[in-house]
């Protein structure tokens, strides 16, 4: 009883981490520019990877299996905000200027209808 | 319902790919290969898990701690190599690129 309601726990984390990186990877294809596409690619490392990574946890048998797995998602919680911060300030430091809406007061900001 | 986060991942690891062969900018590029760096993660702590075989995740710690070193060293090449200045980024003089403040209070040094 309690088995199956880790597995299910498990699976939908799993299917909700795997969720947001396929979303997290279209908003970085999709989106307009490189200061817009950080935001996505921060979605893939937090969300994506912090659910993906509590599912597994919920299916760790031995303990050094979940101990590494934490491991895992305190690093990457703590290395990609500074990754994709030193990322923007690098841009911004190279003279990178962020993307504008062509007119100030215009509606859809998409390149090509917005789809 | 392990092969399906890892068949998530690896469509997840093609759109990041393709995003660093056409992104505009140097740093679209170094984004999409710290992006691909955070999936390979992934990609090995779920394959352990489907295999059967959860030894996997030292691989999958030394992949990430080689990513953010990696990372992190691009960037400082790009940055104070000439590697900036030949790409799409057009320079501006540096009166015109808004910094944030570095620390409290003094900034002119």
């Amino acid at each position: 009883m309690i088995g199956q309601l880790l597995d299910g726990m498990s699976w939908l984390l799993l299917l909700a981490g795997a969720a947001f990186v396929i979303i997290g990877a279209f908003g970085m294809l999709r989106l307009p520019d490189f200061y817009s596409r950080l935001h996505p690619a921060g979605l893939t490392d937090t969300m994506g990877a912090g659910l993906i990574l509590l599912g597994l946890l919920l299916q760790a048998e031995a303990w050094i299996v979940a101990v590494k797995l934490l491991i895992i998602a305190a690093f990457l919680l703590f290395t990609s905000p500074t990754a994709s911060h030193a990322t923007a300030r690098a841009a911004l430091a190279a003279g990178l200027r962020p993307w504008q809406t062509p007119k100030s007061g215009g509606g859809a900001p998409g390149q090509d209808g917005g789809t | 319902m392990f092969a399906v986060t890892a068949f998530a991942v690896l469509i997840a690891l093609g759109i990041a790919l393709a995003r660093a062969f056409l992104g505009p900018t140097v740093f679209d590029r170094i984004l999409a290969v710290n992006s691909v760096g955070t999936k390979t993660v992934l990609l090995i702590a779920v394959l352990g898990f489907l295999t059967g075989r959860p030894d996997f995740l030292d691989i999958a710690i030394v992949y990430a701690l080689i990513n953010f070193i990696g990372v992190v060293a691009i960037l400082k090449y790009v940055q104070y190599g000439d590697f900036a200045l030949s790409g799409n980024v057009e320079p501006v003089p540096p009166g015109n690129v808004e910094r944030a403040p570095q620390g409290d209070g003094e900034g002119g040094q």
